[in-house]
């Protein structure tokens, strides 16, 4: 069998495996913006600009540093995770008692200065980084040949997602997150820390785009507007999934991840605007999202 | 009370009425067109609370629809004008049912990611020019008799089109549909309650906002001759919820103001490319944290603190 739908199974399986690994960003982003609002009860519009901040920030150790690729994925995330912290302490915290309006407005400024000051120093031209030697070159799986860099971006994230889940459902310090998220009140009432849980989780959820984004740089084109280009997307994919399941934040963003692969075999013209689509065909028959539980 | 208001808006009449022969008309016209966009949007943010991320598709659609009915339909620029209008209108009907479906923060999510639809079909379409836009659109005569290469004559043309949407918008707010607007805003359970059909009214709101938007895009192609993809951009969607926050939203002329003081910040700082988009970010920010009622809403809080 060598053709599938009339297609080379080659190419299927290949655009399949890079929508999968869109949708592996997807899953962490969309997580990160899960927790957060679960926590802070703010949409965070920089995450985006977080995720193009870790990309470039991988690109610059990597290429004017002479770090290792490997030294990149251990010290960007909590460098930028950092960043993020200074973030909540200036600018988040005042925002708690406004409505969510306000949150997404501020956060969405903060985009613009990261974005813009990005744009500044590299221009809008993309910038690229090459995979690290160890895991360049493909194997041949029979069916198709599948490249290492991409396998270990699927794999890593899949990981991820998964410590991710397991730590917040299955473990003491995911317990006091999801009840702070419930009643923060009453959990700061039993002597936890709330305002240092918030701030955590706020670092922790940029640490994972920031992460995203190291995954991605060999991949994708590093230019100051990637992180606009896939906010969008994952903003759509919050709105399908639902924010109030962990699991459903990643199996959406994987799902959603290989639509977009299928589509680009099909019906490429369609590939940009697909996970919209879906959204406006979700937002009709079950308007709370997938696994929303929303009224 | 009631005399002052007249008086005041007299005033500001007037101004309008002499300011081409102060200031560069086009600079006007662009200031009056955004104006006129903030005010559409602020009656869905300041009125009924919904905050759409998505307006931009409105702005830029209907400049689109504008500019290739008349250039290439040869329609007269009000019909053209019209046609831009109610295209905004329309695809407000369609956004506005699905995004209405959900509130506050999904709201704005997905207004965004819908818009996002409208601009990569803007992208994509033949009659748009892609890339490259519509370009040298032709002014015409307006009703066959004024002609709108004259300068004055279009800067008084787009100073009408401004009065009659800001009219539309302010007996709007000061109806009775306007009053359960804002009940919505305020207390959308007991609106409920109260046996309003809530979710006709917000889409009512909507598709009101967007042909009104559309209408300011349907201007701006004729002031400019241009129709381009930076108008159907989210860049464009963020820049007009700045402009009402700036200004102050929930007031009737808070986002004209918002929009001429962003006008001529732009226009006074071309040439310093991507630090325009760092500081509209950092007015963002700052509006958000100290600023929050805006300029008019804080000179109306400072009047009401003397009196």
């Amino acid at each position: 069998m060598t053709e599938i739908f009339g297609i080379p199974i080659q190419a299927f399986a290949g655009q399949l495996l890079i929508g999968l690994q869109n949708g592996c960003f997807y899953a962490i982003l969309s997580l990160g913006l899960a927790i957060i609002f679960g926590m802070l009860n703010i949409i965070n519009f920089a995450h985006g600009a977080l995720f193009m901040t870790g990309a470039f920030a991988a690109w610059y150790c990597t290429t004017s540093l002479g770090l290792s690729y490997w030294a990149a994925l251990a010290v960007v995330p909590v460098v930028v995770g950092l960043f993020g912290i200074l973030i909540e302490r200036l600018l988040l915290q005042w925002l708690y008692k406004l409505d969510h309006l306000y949150g997404l407005l501020l956060t969405f400024g903060l985009a613009l200065v990261i974005e813009g000051l990005f744009q500044h120093k590299f221009g809008s031209s993309g910038q690229s980084m090459s995979s690290p030697e160890a895991l360049q070159g493909a194997v041949n799986l029979g069916f198709m040949f599948l490249p290492i860099y991409r396998g270990w971006v699927v794999g890593a994230s899949i990981v991820l997602c998964i410590i991710t889940w397991f730590m917040i459902e299955r473990t003491r310090l995911g317990s006091y997150l999801r009840a702070g998220t419930e009643n923060p009140r009453l959990v700061q009432s039993f002597g936890i820390n709330v305002p240092l849980m918030i701030t955590l989780t706020y670092g922790y959820g940029i640490a994972l785009a920031a992460f995203a984004g190291v995954l991605a740089a060999p991949i994708i084109q590093v230019s100051p507007h990637m992180g606009a280009n896939i906010i969008i997307v994952v903003f759509a994919v919050v709105v399908i999934g639902g924010m109030g399941s962990i699991m459903g934040s990643i199996l959406t963003g994987l799902g959603l991840g290989l639509v977009e692969g299928l589509t680009k075999v099909f019906y490429p013209e369609a590939s940009s605007t697909i996970v919209f689509v879906v959204m406006a065909i979700v937002l009709l028959i079950r308007p709370a999202g997938l696994f929303g539980k929303e009224k | 009370m009631k005399n002052l208001q007249t008086v005041g808006y007299a005033a500001l009449l007037l101004l309008g009425l002499v300011a081409p022969f102060a200031v560069y008309p086009v600079l006007l016209m662009k200031c009056l067109c955004f104006g006129l966009f903030a005010c559409a949007f602020n009656l869905l943010l300041g009125y009924a609370g919904l905050l759409s991320f998505g307006h931009a598709a409105f702005l830029g659609m209907a400049g689109y629809i504008c500019g290739y009915t008349v250039q290439s339909l040869g329609f007269p620029p009000e019909l053209g004008i019209l046609a831009g209008t109610a295209t905004a209108g329309l695809l407000g009907l369609a956004i506005g049912f699905l995004a209405i479906r959900r509130s506050g923060i999904y709201f704005a999510m997905i207004t965004l990611a819908l818009a996002q639809i409208v601009y990569f079909f803007c992208l994509k379409a033949q009659f748009t020019g892609a890339e490259d836009g519509l370009q040298g659109v032709p002014r015409g005569h307006l009703f066959g008799v004024f002609d709108l290469s004259q300068p004055l004559t279009m800067y008084y043309t787009v100073l009408a089109i401004f009065v009659g949407g800001v009219w539309i918008i302010h007996r709007t707010v000061h109806s009775p549909f306007g009053q359960i607007l804002k009940s919505i805003r305020d207390n959308e359970p007991r609106a409920i309650s109260l046996g309003y059909d809530v979710d006709r009214f917000k889409l009512l709101a909507f598709v009101l906002s967007a042909a009104l938007a559309g209408l300011a895009g349907a201007t701006k192609t004729m002031v400019f001759q241009l129709a381009s993809l930076t108008d159907v951009h989210w860049h464009q969607s963020g820049e007009v919820v700045l402009m009402t926050l700036l200004g102050g939203m929930g007031t009737i002329f808070g986002p004209v103001v918002g929009a001429i003081v962003l006008v001529l910040l732009q226009d006074w700082l071309t040439g310093f490319g991507s630090w325009v988009v760092v500081l509209t970010g950092l007015i963002f920010i700052i509006c958000v944290l100290a600023f929050r009622r805006g300029i008019l809403g804080e000179l109306l809080a400072l009047k009401a603190r003397m009196l």
